[in-house]
């Protein structure tokens, strides 16, 4: 009975880190059609952020505060992701709207070059985050099973983050400006909506998000300059896997892989489990080819 | 009309690829036998950047995939290297994870005609079940690309984890000769070049063939539009299915060549790196011309040979720059460049008998 | 009668995410004819198009070719394969490549894999191919990349693409619009030469240009038919000029508003 409980949980935490991961994407790909291949490193950036954020309180803070960096490096990260989100937007994607294939090479090269200056600022080698002492530790349920506060908190994290962009997107007016944009480009602009302005500001929070995601990350383990590349392709596979464009496809398609992953690796092994999930998405796209939740319109292509 | 003319510009054209073949063909005159083995490389990389340019700047579909093709004919060629190294024995790597004996999808590639068969059908019948199951349900562009990577993650994932019978993060490696002859010797050496050498000139008259006919017509139909090709009566998905599974098969045939020059394979020579390097290449050369691929292949490989050992960082930063600048600034590589430039300078002409032709 | 109709459309419906394009619409095309297809924006004209060449799978419904081939489960391809052909409303050409080969793999062949790659140039189809730029007045742009043609050429090098495929039904989506006056009285007598050797449907807006021709008309109106008959009949039919007329008040109102 343990056993299933536990699996059920580590079942949900990986979701739930691959929801992290590809909430950002969900919005620069299933909104804006950008193939953002840099998302990983803008992930890796968020969680350098965090490492930075950790050694300011370390040098320049009494001890008693160190615990509490955490809660400012979550800002922090987004922050920083949020910034470089933007200038990358600003100074690149701006040119490949509506060439996906481009962009993806383009920001893949970009991915590159970030990769490349974090390894001559870091050094190769994985640099360690300390957790805050209170996320050491676990819940404990009935059986003895051991549920670790840092994984609990990952998972409330991801929800706390999936409402704020809920409520962005759905009931703000910044939001509404958004999915028009996104929805009806032409329309959007007559009506007076500052496309330009729409799309850095959208891509920027994709960014930002991932700068989270990579803060995330810090608690499961160390950190190094190609942290985001282990976890790109299965982000872009949830968006894939869930729909284009709907929030509630991300979700699902989150959920699961992360569930799937987690049971054909207790099954097999590792790398088996890869190639049943993998078989699995390909035979669930020839039931719904357009992904979980799909939007249907009557345009050719 | 179809009649080909022997214009001037054509017959400096075949000029040009006469003067290539007889370089190549010579080289092992001029060059070191280290270099030459370099330039070997070189031009099995050249194959697969020919079969890429088939389905990416012909077609359309982008392949973050190729380096699996590639990988699937090295890992061909390496077994029955392996086991021709072995002479009966069990490879080293399956006794040290305690297998016993040889496992049964090993024993066919003792012998060379199945493994160099194996090398080409395997990937083009991987690619075929692959693009079955995408293109006929129009999963296209990003979506396709995207399934390919995920491809690569879960090969290479595999054959790290099934140690016992891929030798792992180790790969294949340990050859001593081929159908008798000693790898190492550089008369075999030599052969093997030139062998490299005519195979990349009947891939390129293959892939010359492939983009001439119809059906190339129909490829490139399919690129501009792919719903209309289909409204007049063609089925996209089985043109792209054949062109995929072609462009697979070209790949795994230069991962073969490969192995021979280099002697050794391992995953992350086919990882999602690797794979999208090879795109870079067919980028950088000039997508949708075939001279420009492969061009760009020698070229970004010898580039990658003289600086990356100097300075590693710096090639890394520079690759990465690279694909930005030729993405935006010159989408149809340094192949388009030259177009350009010829085709600024003819223009002049016919927009005078363009102006003077109506008003007749 | 009935054997000479080569399209029935029976009782179609389409619908949208709950929203019905169609709803219920009849449709029958004789051999040989020409047929107007009008009505107001939305009438699902376009619509009824895309389910005949199965662009669109209709909610449910009949499409019946040459009066036995039932075609709403078939695929576009196979349908184009069976002689119906279709021209989207805007000029949909394959741009990079040049005027004399979009005409080419248009042209009726075999098209599988096999056949096109040894496929070579026969003279007869060379001159099939030189009388089709010919007749849509491209001869001296033949090796012009299409991509680079004015709007109404593009539109004729379509027209030709659709008459080398030798479909025996031809679906045409506003031919005429965004064209000049002078190219469209040249698609006007395109249209006259083309409907003299095949059935065709064309969805129009543009009511001059439907008075130059003297065949029947099929107006549509949300969904369902209207009326069917001579131009004169329709035109002097109250409904339909109840909902052409009342779409331009509100358009009026909408104007004086805004």
């Amino acid at each position: 009975m343990d056993v299933y409980v536990l699996q059920l949980f580590n079942g949900l935490s990986i979701s739930s880190i691959l929801l992290l991961v590809a909430l950002g994407l969900a919005i620069t790909f299933g909104l804006m059609k950008v193939i953002n291949m840099a998302h990983g490193e803008l992930i890796m950036i968020g969680a350098y952020s965090t490492y930075l954020t950790q050694n300011l309180f370390k040098d320049y803070l009494p001890e008693s505060m160190f615990d509490w960096y955490f809660v400012l490096a979550i800002p922090v990260s987004f922050g920083i992701a949020f910034v470089f989100g933007l200038i990358l937007e600003m100074s690149l994607i701006r040119f490949l709207y509506g060439r996906p294939l481009d962009s993806l090479l383009a920001t893949w090269g970009v991915g590159l070059v970030l990769q490349q200056v974090a390894r001559s600022i870091f050094g190769a080698p994985n640099v360690a985050v300390k957790s805050p002492t209170w996320l050491d530790g676990g819940l404990r349920i009935v059986d003895g099973t051991l549920l670790p506060y840092k994984r609990l908190f990952i998972i409330a994290l991801v929800i706390v983050c999936l409402a704020a962009m809920y409520v962005y997107i759905y009931r703000s007016h910044e939001g509404r400006r958004m999915r028009a944009v996104m929805q009806n480009r032409d329309m959007a602009a007559c009506l007076g909506v500052s496309t330009r302005r729409v799309d850095s500001m959208t891509f920027a929070i994709g960014s930002g998000i991932a700068g989270i995601a990579g803060c995330a990350l810090t608690l499961m383990g160390p950190i190094g300059p190609s942290l985001g590349t282990y976890y790109i392709v299965d982000a872009f596979m949830v968006v894939v896997l869930g729909g284009v464009g709907k929030l509630v496809g991300t979700v699902l398609g989150a959920v699961g892989i992360g569930m799937f992953n987690t049971l054909f690796e207790y099954w097999t092994n590792a790398s088996l489990g890869k190639v049943l999930v993998f078989v699995c998405i390909v035979a669930f796209l020839q039931w719904r080819p357009m992904g979980l939740v799909a939007m249907r319109t009557r345009s050719l292509d | 009309m179809q009649l080909k003319k022997m214009t001037p510009r054509r017959l400096w054209i075949l000029a040009g690829y006469a003067a290539a073949a007889a370089a190549l063909f010579s080289a092992p005159m001029f060059v070191s036998d280290f270099r030459l083995n370099l330039l070997a490389k070189f031009l099995a990389f050249a194959i697969v950047a020919l079969g890429l340019d088939l389905i990416w700047g012909y077609t359309g579909i982008l392949s973050l995939g190729h380096g699996i093709f590639f990988g699937l004919g090295a890992y061909a060629m390496a077994m029955y290297l392996k086991l021709e190294a072995g002479g009966g024995k069990l490879p080293d790597f399956m006794g040290w994870s305690g297998l016993k004996e040889l496992p049964l999808f090993w024993q066919p590639f003792g012998s060379f005609g199945f493994a160099a068969a194996a090398g080409i059908a395997l990937p083009a019948i991987l690619a075929l079940v692959l693009g079955y199951f995408t293109f006929r349900n129009r999963i296209r562009g990003v979506y396709f690309t995207i399934l390919t990577q995920a491809l690569v993650i879960i090969t290479t994932t595999l054959l790290i984890g099934q140690q016992a019978f891929t030798g792992g993060t180790n790969g294949v490696t340990g050859y001593s000769e081929v159908l008798g002859f000693p790898l190492g010797s550089p008369d075999t050496k030599r052969a093997l070049y030139w062998i490299t050498v005519a195979a990349l000139i009947v891939i390129f008259l293959f892939c010359r063939f492939i983009v001439g006919s119809r059906f190339g017509k129909v490829l490139r139909a399919i690129r501009d539009g792919e719903n209309r090709v289909r409204f007049i009566g063609y089925n996209p998905a089985i043109y792209q299915m054949v062109i995929f599974a072609i462009s697979a098969g070209i790949a795994g045939m230069a991962g073969m060549l490969f192995v021979l020059h280099v002697g050794i394979i391992s995953p992350s020579m086919l990882g999602i790196v690797p794979s999208i390097e090879m795109v870079l290449w067919v980028a950088i050369g000039g997508r949708g011309t075939l001279v420009g691929a492969a061009l760009g292949a020698i070229l970004m490989n010898w580039a990658k040979s003289e600086f990356s050992t100097a300075y590693p960082e710096g090639w890394t930063l520079f690759m990465g720059l690279l694909f930005v600048i030729v993405v935006v600034f010159m989408p149809k590589g340094v192949a388009g460049l030259i177009g350009q430039i010829n085709f600024r300078k003819k223009r002049r002409e016919p927009n005078h008998e363009g102006v003077r032709n109506p008003a007749v | 009668m009935k054997e000479s109709a080569i399209l029935q459309c029976d009782n179609v419906t389409v619908e949208f995410d709950g929203f019905k394009a169609i709803q219920g619409m009849s449709l029958k095309l004789l051999k040989g004819e020409l047929r107007f297809l009008i009505g107001p924006n939305g009438a699902g004209k376009t619509t009824m198009l895309d389910v005949i060449c199965g662009k669109v799978r209709p909610s449910s419904g009949q499409v019946t070719f040459n009066g036995k081939i039932d075609i709403t489960r078939k695929k576009e391809h196979q349908i184009a394969e069976l002689g119906i052909g279709r021209k989207f409303q805007a000029p949909s050409i394959f741009p990079s490549m040049s005027v004399a080969e979009n005409l080419e793999i248009a042209m009726r062949q075999n098209r599988s894999v096999f056949a096109t790659l040894f496929a070579s140039m026969k003279s007869e189809e060379s001159d099939r191919l030189h009388s089709q730029l010919q007749m849509i007045g491209l001869q001296d742009k033949a090796s012009w990349r299409a991509g680079g043609l004015s709007h109404g050429e593009k539109q004729w090098l379509e027209i030709g693409m659709m008459l080398l495929q030798e479909p025996e039904v031809l679906l045409l989506d506003e031919p005429v619009a965004g064209m000049t006056d002078k190219e469209t009285d040249k698609t006007g007598e395109l249209l006259h030469e083309i409907a003299r050797q095949r059935s065709v449907v064309v969805v129009e807006h543009d009511m001059e240009f439907v008075r130059n021709f003297a065949s029947k008309v099929t107006v549509m109106h949300e969904g369902k038919l209207l009326k069917e008959g001579s131009m004169d009949e329709v035109q002097s039919d109250d409904r339909v000029a109840e909902v052409y007329l009342g779409k331009r008040r509100d358009a009026d109102v909408s104007r004086s508003t805004a």
